[in-house]
């Protein structure tokens, strides 16, 4: 009993070395981002008297970019959630004509590389003047998370029994009321993961901010690339907006980790 | 609730004929899923069409002050195909998403076996172990470019201390490509463990009891058992990884911009390169088409095994 107990412990101990190599590139991020404003010709391998300097230049510099960053993912959010849950539904409950391949559209959609978007889009997005524009990027990022939206609240969704929608149709509610008051409420938690990917695809988008936008509307991401094609010689500045741009993924692992262990075996194999 | 309810719906109107009301019925049905329709046209069906198109156009700054960009044959993929660079490119996207993938995959297989054994505090480390996959690639990228630093890198300042010679990771054109492929092995290990963990808790515990009574543990319960049950999650995970390798950009722009000399430009980073940085859209959506090319074939595959996956 003993010997089982120690042999289990002992795969901790080899668990927590193994996290640590894994998370060695975070830890430096945030170990640098402590460090005095220098060229790091030699970093202390721990923050012994941490250094604020970084994240009061970070902060200085990249305020507006977080803030873009944020307005920018919460807009897609918004856009892909109030398109996917209907039409998640639809794809789940009704047996409309081209169902089957529809959801195939939206599989191979999500295939599509961003930069053929980007190419294709940056003309349109000329001409029709949304180039560079809050509308215009939250639309672009909500197409990362619309796809996988829509595939995992619909799986969410065909594994609820019809007969629980179809009992407010008794009553005469029409299907935009059933739809609100029956069927939202029951999908919670797949919209939740839905919302919170889509979020996180937002945020850490690059491609798109840099192409379709980035002059007036800029995101973080493009703030941190910034840095590092410019000489660096503020390494601190840096990292410590390289942690600033984590902390949205911090924060969701944290208090959200049960939705975002769902969507990622969710999304890949039940779609 | 529900539960109690009948669940036979009255026939309240009498006003419409049946047939009109069904029309009616799949009309307003159809209107759920119709903004998804229209989204999903604008923002992928219609940039795949006109990134087709523009292959075939001369498409410069100039064409959006003019209004002109004319239809020049297939001159774009002459142009791009006959430079020493395609080939380059293309042996650099394979080798990039050939590598990751396999270390990505060996990492993974093994971790997520590790994972499997339960340990005390194994599901709190298992759910931290995604951080890396979670973060924005730009940030990922940038913690990598100061670690691999020639000359202020974490990494090198070991190698130093242990009396090896540094190495220009990301500067020199020989080894430049491989610390691309680390970096991303690093950035798909959680997504991968995340996956064949999830395949190897579908594995009924009871199969490993009777693979025992014949003798099977270990390696050979692994190679009998473990996977052939996991083989379909595995081409699943390996298709989808070929898919999202191939399209990388973030990683590369931010860590060496496909430099030095050309030594990390796949194709996917210099159709960016083409279009954003030299303005020339019409060879930039040229090599971009390529690389739907490419992906189709692998897209194709993943089809049938999905649907595969959907029969069984």
């Amino acid at each position: 009993m003993t010997r089982t107990r120690t042999r289990q412990w002992l795969h901790t101990v080899v668990g927590v070395i193994i996290l640590a190599v894994m998370l060695f590139p975070i830890y430096w991020m945030v170990n640098v981002s402590l460090q005095p404003a220098s060229t790091m010709l030699e970093a202390d391998w721990f923050p012994f008297t941490p250094n604020l300097s970084g994240y009061i230049t970070a902060f200085h510099d990249q305020w507006g970019h977080l803030l873009t960053s944020l307005f920018v993912s919460l807009g897609a959010v918004v856009i892909c959630l109030v398109i996917a849950t209907p039409a998640a539904y639809a794809l789940a409950h009704f047996k409309l004509p081209g169902s089957t391949a529809a959801t195939f559209a939206i599989i191979v959609s999500q295939m599509i590389p961003a930069v053929v978007v980007a190419n294709a889009l940056y003309p349109t997005y000329n001409d029709t003047g949304i180039l560079d524009n809050y509308i215009g990027l939250m639309l672009a990022d909500a197409s990362l998370g619309l796809p996988f939206s829509i595939l995992i609240i619909r799986a969410f969704m065909a594994s609820v029994s019809p007969s629980l929608v179809e009992a407010g149709y008794v009553d005469g509610a029409s299907k935009l009321r059933v739809f609100w008051s029956i069927v939202v409420p029951i999908a919670r938690n797949s919209i939740i993961t839905g919302g919170l990917f889509t979020f996180l695809f937002a945020w850490s988008d690059f491609l798109l901010s840099s192409t379709l936008a980035g002059k007036s509307v800029r995101p973080v991401t493009l703030g941190v690339y910034q840095y590092i094609t410019s000489y660096v010689t503020d390494w601190s500045t840096v990292m410590a907006t390289a942690v600033l741009a984590s902390l949205p993924a911090l924060v969701l692992l944290v208090i959200a980790q049960r939705f975002i262990a769902a969507g990622i075996t969710g999304g890949a194999t039940k779609a | 609730m529900a539960d109690g309810i009948a669940v036979s719906v009255p026939a309240s109107r009498p006003a419409l004929t049946r047939p009109h009301r069904r029309i009616r019925d799949t009309w307003s049905k159809s209107l759920f899923l119709l903004p998804a329709i229209l989204f999903v046209i604008a923002f992928f069906a219609y940039p795949v069409i006109k990134n087709l198109v523009m292959g075939f156009q001369s498409y410069t700054t100039a064409s959006f002050y003019t209004g002109e960009s004319p239809f020049i044959g297939l001159a774009n993929y002459a142009r791009v195909i006959s430079q020493p660079l395609f080939l380059k490119a293309l042996a650099n996207t394979l080798l990039f998403t050939a590598g990751s993938l396999l270390g990505q995959f060996v990492i993974g297989m093994g971790l997520a076996l590790f994972f499997h054994r339960h340990f005390p505090l194994s599901n709190l480390l298992r759910s931290l172990l995604l951080l890396p996959w979670l973060l924005p690639l730009m940030v990922s990228s940038t913690s990598w470019k100061l670690i691999l630093d020639k000359d202020s890198g974490v990494i090198n300042q070991i190698l130093e201390s242990t009396g090896l010679a540094g190495v220009s990771w990301l500067t020199s054109p020989s080894v430049a490509l491989t610390a691309v492929v680390i970096v991303n092995i690093w950035i798909g290990i959680p997504f991968n463990v995340a996956i064949l963990y999830g395949g190897l808790q579908d594995i009924p515990e009871d199969l490993y009891e009777a693979a025992s009574l014949d003798g099977a543990t270990g390696i050979r319960a692994f190679a009998h058992v473990t996977w052939p049950l996991l083989r379909p999650v595995v081409t699943v995970l390996l298709v989808l990884g070929v898919v999202y390798t191939l399209k990388v950009v973030d990683i590369i722009i931010g860590l060496t911009s496909g430099g030095p000399a050309n030594a990390t430009q796949t194709i996917a980073t210099w159709s960016y390169q083409t279009s954003f940085i030299s303005f020339n859209f019409g060879e930039g959506a040229a090599l971009s088409n390529i690389l739907i090319i490419i992906s189709l074939v692998f897209a194709l595959l993943y089809l049938r095994v999905s649907r595969r996956g959907v029969d069984e």
